[in-house]
């Protein structure tokens, strides 16, 4: 009977001299089995999510000349679950060398968690606390399985890296062409189409299509990547902007009076004239909401998938021109000639915010996928990032020397910004970070001034309509790389376009949802409940949830007389006066406290003003 | 027997007596009372009390005093008598006769023993009953309780509840009883046993089965005793080794180091005779060596040592001596080194000198071109930034006396030609140390390679026209600088909050120009020199009007302004220019832009005015209550006097903060969003006390679009599942392992329940965990 080799004898010899005990000698062969079975790893587990993988889309749009950027390793700081030897031995006796499930690093669960630990609750029931323990246990659970789903998104953004000292900007779009694989050249092209004006153009969610509007009434709509035409038609009507529905097949175009929908053949469907002069649109997807900007000062928005309007605001600023959407909660904002920038749901008549941005009018705005920052550019020539995050204060300020008139994030954070003929791309840190404004990290001039500007979703592409009619540019590292197979899939056939669909109306959103913060359904309505409670009280005489009055409890053995008791009373009585005065005197001190910081900051504001004396004093 | 039953007659007596007595009573207690009587007297009774209703036969009853009619040898009658009868009384017509001597003797017994007593009443007896069947069904069914528990606990019930054991064979087992039958199957195995591969347990080939016998006993045995030795040898020098860490001799220890030190300093001899590049990384640790050391506080005179000795330096010629060493010592390491054996050393210390001398940006660019070394990089850059802000102070009375600013103006560039010269030298030196040393760092290398002569002398080029340019820059400021007080003057009076607003821009620009600067030299020395002058030409005018505009607003608004206006200057030449970049046309934008600010004015104003508006109406409103001509004379023009309005005046309660309460150019409508609202939980659910404990719980989605299908699923598994076509049976002891006959289990549980409850809690988190 041979002995199969035993698992877990790779220690080192210790070095302790009491040890008596005798080991068996390592055996050269114990090493060898761990790299034979190295190979055989079956291959990761299908996600539904990401079933269907791109065939070889952006490997090679990564730019040639510049090296590598050395991944981070990832931190396996998750210990392994189990142990447990005798169940991991295989048939023929070998052992796992990865044994349990795989490490998954803690920063990328944390990227999963949504419950927010640092708030410290109340004092809670035992019954309760186990009810948070399984709340959080789950969360804990299912944040580790979407990280570890994470190794699925095998594709990497693509990027630009100048050689040490070589300044990006200067990289012009041939270089870049010549460097990449025919597949990703060919999505650099120019249509000239002078004839039409200055175009606005727009692409599908999935990045797939591509559909743009001459202001001379030329609109037409195309697969972009195959270049094949589905529709081209002359409105004879000025046209102001264009934007795709929920999917390819129907087109919004907002002409010069109206409002038209038509489908992807080129053929009206339907005419809203109860949208009219309508200067830009937005289309926000999961609500099914389309959202017009008018001349006459209204944001309007149109269901479309039951042509119901749902809210018509007035936004008593005059002529809107300016409108973009935060992707994260679907709030329009809306840019103004008075420098502000005013935030809009639908289910509210006033503004949600309005923040002052620039002295002059704003003359576009711009947010980034995450919702976390928003670009604008004023008529005073700046160019200014802001904080969404509540602050809403500015992180970066840039004068151009012509101003941005055109601004667009793309999926992962790349600000463009086009001015006159020139767009200038910015790039930051990463996808979560704001791009930083120092360097610019691509330019290129059109051969005409910039009329409309939008990253194609997906893919390392920027699309730019000009007077001169319509450029598609690579921007390395502007598109997300992993698409999600199911939500919006650049392959999809028309089949699963149709189921896509269906599902995508049953999950539509409320319009009445919108508010700034989407994860508001997650909160409880704290005012209807005090409410709630205050009635309850009324209608009882008495507040059940009252704390009852201390009731000492009787002691046996004779210890329990009268005496005895009132003096536990009184002692318990007089510890909750005593947190009482205590409390009240800690916000007492606050106050003071507070006052003083306002006093000494009051001094020197007063008190650091200069004065020609100073200098004798030092 | 007899006598019980007298005494039960008696019994009965007594309670007819009393019935007789109260005759109002009589018909509910008649009826109550169950009598041994039979029912003629019964009814007799009652008709006789029936009779005594009216008036008059009521007195008559009562004054009745001879013997009852009724009497029978059955029923012994007191009636009338009014006194009760003793046992005693029926005695005594017994003694006389002894022919009833056995009957004396029996009462005489009976009135001996004690009478039984009463039993319990009915409804008591039965509250006992109850609570012992009470406490043993809840004994009984507290064995259950931690059962239920689990259930209620459970994530998830699948019924019926027993589950059939899987039959898991293990492989081999399965193996081994299974054949080859298809012919595919045959196919492999026969071409399995060709090759001698294993087929049954343990799969290993002949091969494998040699190489486990391939070492031999001897073998094994030498490599064993090799490895005692080495680890032998080991643990004797780690015991040495701890041995003399604990020597607390301070001699032994001074004399080990100087023995180290020594050794050191001939091995580095040594060195530099065979392999000089070697011996300079080593002088290199040295050199850091007495870097840290100078850092330390070791030899400052001021640790408990030397402090000691100091006392004692008056009367003890050793310790003076001692202080003397270390003073000397102290000495030669703060000395600052000025000729060193080695370039590198030199460098560092003209850079230290030069940093004491001027900061300026030509630093940093060395100091760029230096590369590796970001401590150095971070350190230089903040001296700049120091410096920077140690010149504003001197630029702050420039207005007052701007003849000074000039002079200085025209000191500084004279100290850059030098800085200039210096740092051209120092490359020079630099290029011809990496030559010397090859092993120095591969950054230095590149450095090497930067500076073929070629490049040199373009960076020298460069480096003349930046200085050229400098200079007229600055010239160009101070002539700037030199008009605006003109301006001011017309205007005194406000002037004295005038330079902070002034100069913070201008600082600014300063630090950001020369950062600018830094990078041009450094990166792109081809971009045009224009660029950059018409900027700063645009700077200059943009900034200057700002300043006197915004000292005439408030303080609250100048912080706005600040927002909007501190952050313009920095300007950013693009790399690639725009459109037509001709001179006079860009002087045209910045007349513009200048128009475009002065404009923009009025917007903050408005802006504050609508945020106040907001403010305003968004704060509850106060409910004035006092009714005009109310206990007063009233009419037209009469208002209520202010200590009344004051008393009806209900102060609305002051809600929370505002959001926008500190962010000035925010307004944040509080009004709420009832739509939303409609669709959130308005009641918080069971066991729940806060909302926030209620929040925690419905923080995750459970949607498949935010999680993965796995997760999904188990998130959204139903609670109970029942098996199709199963008979679910009702629990029994059996099925969660309790001994349905057993005591002694049940008994531990109902000797203390609590404590077994809590454990089971505990067991259930333990399980929920893992």
């Amino acid at each position: 009977m041979e002995t199969a080799p035993k698992p877990g004898r790779d220690v080192p010899p210790k070095k302790d001299k009491l040890q008596t005990k005798r080991k068996k000698p390592r055996r050269y062969w114990e090493e060898e089995t761990v790299p034979t079975r190295d190979g055989a790893s079956p291959g990761p587990p299908c996600n539904k999510k990401n079933r269907e993988l791109r065939p070889q889309r952006r490997k090679n749009a990564h730019i040639l000349k510049k090296s590598r950027i050395s991944k981070k390793p990832q931190v396996p700081k998750k210990p392994r679950e189990w142990k447990n030897p005798e169940s991991q031995r295989s048939l023929s006796g070998a052992q796992d060398p990865f044994p349990g499930p795989a490490p998954v690093s803690v920063e990328v669960v944390q990227k999963f968690c949504r419950i927010d630990k640092s708030r410290k609750l109340p004092r809670s029931k035992a019954k309760t606390r186990s009810r948070l323990e399984v709340a959080e246990a789950e969360e804990e659970e299912t944040s580790i399985k979407a990280a570890r789903s994470e190794l699925l998104l095998a594709e990497e953004p693509g990027f630009l890296e100048g050689e040490d000292g070589e300044d990006t900007a200067k990289i012009c779009q041939a270089d870049i062409v010549e460097a990449v694989d025919i597949a990703s050249a060919a999505k650099h092209f120019d249509l000239n189409l002078r004839q039409f004006g200055p175009y606005r153009l727009n692409y599908s969610r999935t990045g797939r299509h591509l559909a743009f509007g001459g202001r001379r009434g030329h609109v037409a709509a195309l697969d972009w990547v195959t270049k094949k035409l589905m529709c081209e038609i002359n409105v004879m009507e000025a046209v102001r902007d264009i934007r795709f529905l929920h999917s390819e097949a129907l087109l919004a175009v907002a002409q010069n009076r109206w409002l038209h929908i038509y489908d992807n053949q080129g053929i009206e469907l339907h005419c809203i004239r109860r949208c009219d002069r309508v200067t830009r649109l937005e289309f926000l997807p999961f609500h099914f909401l389309l959202a017009t900007a008018s001349e006459t000062g209204f944001l309007t928005y149109l269901d479309v998938s039951v042509g119901k309007i749902v809210a018509a605001l007035n936004a008593r600023a005059g002529r809107l021109d300016v409108m973009s959407q935060n992707p994260y909660n679907a709030v329009i904002h809306l840019g103004h000639s008075n420098g502000t920038v005013s935030l809009w749901s639908p289910a509210m008549k006033e503004p949600l915010a309005k923040i002052l941005c620039h002295r002059g009018g704003v003359r576009a705005v711009a947010v980034d996928s995450t919702g976390t920052y928003m670009a604008t550019s004023g008529l005073d020539h700046q160019l200014k990032i802001f904080d969404l995050r509540g602050t809403y204060q500015p992180l970066s300020t840039r004068t151009l020397p012509h101003g941005a008139g055109h601004l667009a994030f793309s999926q992962r954070g790349l600000l463009v910004a086009g001015m006159g003929d020139v767009v200038n791309i910015w790039a930051g840190q990463g996808k979560a970070s704001p791009p930083s404004l120092e360097q610019p990290y691509l330019t290129h001039r059109l051969s005409g001034p910039v009329h409309g500007l939008q990253f194609c979703p997906f893919e390392d592409v920027l699309g730019v309509g000009h007077s001169g009619g319509i450029t598609s540019m690579l921007v390395p590292g502007a598109g997300e790389p992993n698409f999600d197979g199911l939500e919006s899939n650049p392959y999809r056939s028309r089949k699963q376009r149709q189921e896509w669909e269906v599902k995508a109306l049953l999950e539509k959103v409320p319009a009445e949802l919108i508010c700034l913060d989407p994860r508001a359904l997650a909160k409880v309505d704290v005012i209807s409940l005090e409410q709630g409670k205050k009635e309850r009280i009324e209608r009882l005489g008495y507040d059940p949830e009252a704390k009852s009055p201390f009731q000492p409890k009787p002691k046996q053995k004779g210890r329990s007389s009268t005496a005895s008791l009132v003096k536990r009373k009184r002692k318990v009585m007089d510890e909750e006066h005593r947190d009482k005065v205590r409390q009240s005197l800690q916000q007492q001190q606050q106050q003071q406290q507070q006052q003083q910081q306002h006093k000494e900051v009051k001094a020197k504001s007063t008190g650091a003003r200069p004065s020609a004396l100073d200098r004798f004093v030092h | 027997m007899t006598a019980n039953r007298l005494a039960e007659s008696l019994l009965a007596l007594s309670q007819q007596d009393e019935l007789v007595d109260l005759p109002k009573d009589c018909l509910l207690s008649g009826s109550e009372d169950e009598g041994d009587n039979d029912g003629e007297r019964e009814h007799q009774k009652l008709l006789e009390a029936i009779s005594s209703l009216d008036g008059k036969n009521r007195r008559k009853l009562a004054e009745r005093s001879e013997a009852s009619l009724k009497v029978s040898e059955f029923n012994v009658s007191s009636e009338g008598s009014g006194e009760k009868l003793v046992l005693a009384d029926l005695l005594e017509p017994v003694k006389t006769s002894s022919s009833l001597a056995t009957v004396k003797k029996q009462l005489n017994r009976v009135k001996s023993k004690k009478t039984v007593e009463l039993p319990l009443n009915k409804e008591e007896i039965e509250r006992i009953h109850r609570e012992v069947a009470f406490n043993k069904t809840a004994q009984v069914l507290s064995k259950w309780d931690p059962v239920v528990l689990k259930n209620r606990q459970a994530e998830q019930l699948v019924f019926p509840l027993e589950k059939e054991e899987p039959a898991i064979a293990p492989i081999e087992h399965v193996l081994s009883g299974w054949k080859a039958r298809t012919p595919l199957e045959q196919e492999i195995f026969n071409l399995l046993h060709k090759n001698k591969q294993p087929v049954a347990d343990p799969l290993l080939t002949p091969v494998e089965k040699a190489s486990l016998q391939a070492m031999s006993l001897e073998e094994a045995k030498m490599r064993r005793a090799e490895l005692q030795r080495a680890r032998a040898l080991q643990s004797y020098y780690e015991a040495k080794a701890r041995r003399e860490k604990k020597i607390k001799s301070k001699k032994y220890h001074k004399v080990v180091k100087k023995g180290k030190a020594k050794k050191a300093l001939k091995e580095f001899e040594q060195l530099q005779k065979v392999n000089p590049a070697a011996a300079l990384e080593e002088l290199e640790k040295i050199e850091k060596a007495r870097m840290m050391e100078r850092m330390s506080l070791k030899h400052q005179n001021s640790g408990k040592w030397a402090k000691s000795k100091a006392i004692m330096a008056k009367y003890d010629l050793e310790a003076r001596q001692a202080m003397q060493e270390q003073l000397a010592k102290n000495k030669e390491l703060t000395q600052k080194l000025q000729v060193a054996s080695e370039s590198e050393e030199e460098e560092g210390g003209t850079e230290e000198v030069e940093e004491l001398l001027v900061p300026d940006v030509v630093n940093e660019v060395q100091m760029n071109a230096d590369g590796p070394n970001p401590w150095m990089l971070r350190s230089c850059t903040s001296d700049t930034k120091e410096a920077a802000t140690q010149e504003d102070p001197e630029q702050l009375p420039e207005p007052e006396a701007h003849e000074v600013s000039e002079s200085e103006g025209e000191e500084r560039p004279v100290a850059e030609e030098e800085i200039l010269l210096r740092e051209f030298e120092e490359r020079r030196s630099l290029r011809k140390r990496s030559e010397l040393s090859q092993d120095a760092e591969p950054a230095r290398s590149q450095e090497t390679k930067d500076s073929s002569s070629q490049e040199v002398l373009s960076e020298l080029r460069v480096l003349a026209q930046k200085l050229k340019e400098n200079d007229q820059s600055r010239k160009q400021k101070a002539s700037s600088k030199g008009t605006i007080p003109q301006v001011q003057r017309e205007e005194p009076a406000p002037e004295e909050e005038e330079p902070l607003l002034l100069q913070r821009p201008e600082r600014v620009q300063t630090l950001e120009e020369l950062e600018e600067l830094g990078k041009e030299c450094f990166q792109n020395k081809e971009l045009p020199r224009p660029v950059l002058e018409g900027q700063q030409s645009e700077r200059t005018p943009n900034n200057r009007p700002d300043a006197p505009k915004e000292k005439k607003k408030k303080e609250q608004m100048i912080d706005l302004q600040n927002l909007l206006t501190t952050q313009s200057p920095s300007v950013k030449s693009l790399a690639v220019p725009t459109i037509e970049e001709l001179e006079d046309e860009e002087e045209r934008n910045q007349r513009q832009m200048i128009k475009e600010a002065f404009a923009g004015d009025d917007v903050i104003r408005d802006f504050l005015k609508e945020k106040r508006e907001a403010v305003e109406a968004s704060k509850p409103k106060d409910v004035d209550l006092t009714l005009p001509g109310w206990g007063e004379w009233g009419g037209v023009g009469l208002k209520p006097s202010a200590k009344k309005r004051r008393r009806f005046l209900i102060k609305a309660p002051e809600g929370p903060p505002r959001k926008d309460k500190n962010l000035t150019n925010v307004i944040i409508n509080e009004k709420r969003n009832i739509h939303t609202a409609a669709h959130q939980v308005r009641v918080l659910p069971y066991p729940f006390t806060h909302h926030w404990q209620f929040e925690r719980t419905i923080q995750t989605p459970i949607g498949s679009t935010w999680n993965t299908q796995r997760a999904f699923q188990k998130l959204t598994t139903p609670k109970v599942v029942t098996k199709p076509g199963h008979i679910i049976n009702p629990i029994k002891a059996e099925d969660v392992g309790y001994r349905s006959s057993s005591r002694s289990d049940l008994s531990v549980i109902q000797r203390n329940p609590k404590r077994i409850t809590t454990r089971h809690k505990k067991q259930l988190k333990k399980s929920s965990v893992d």
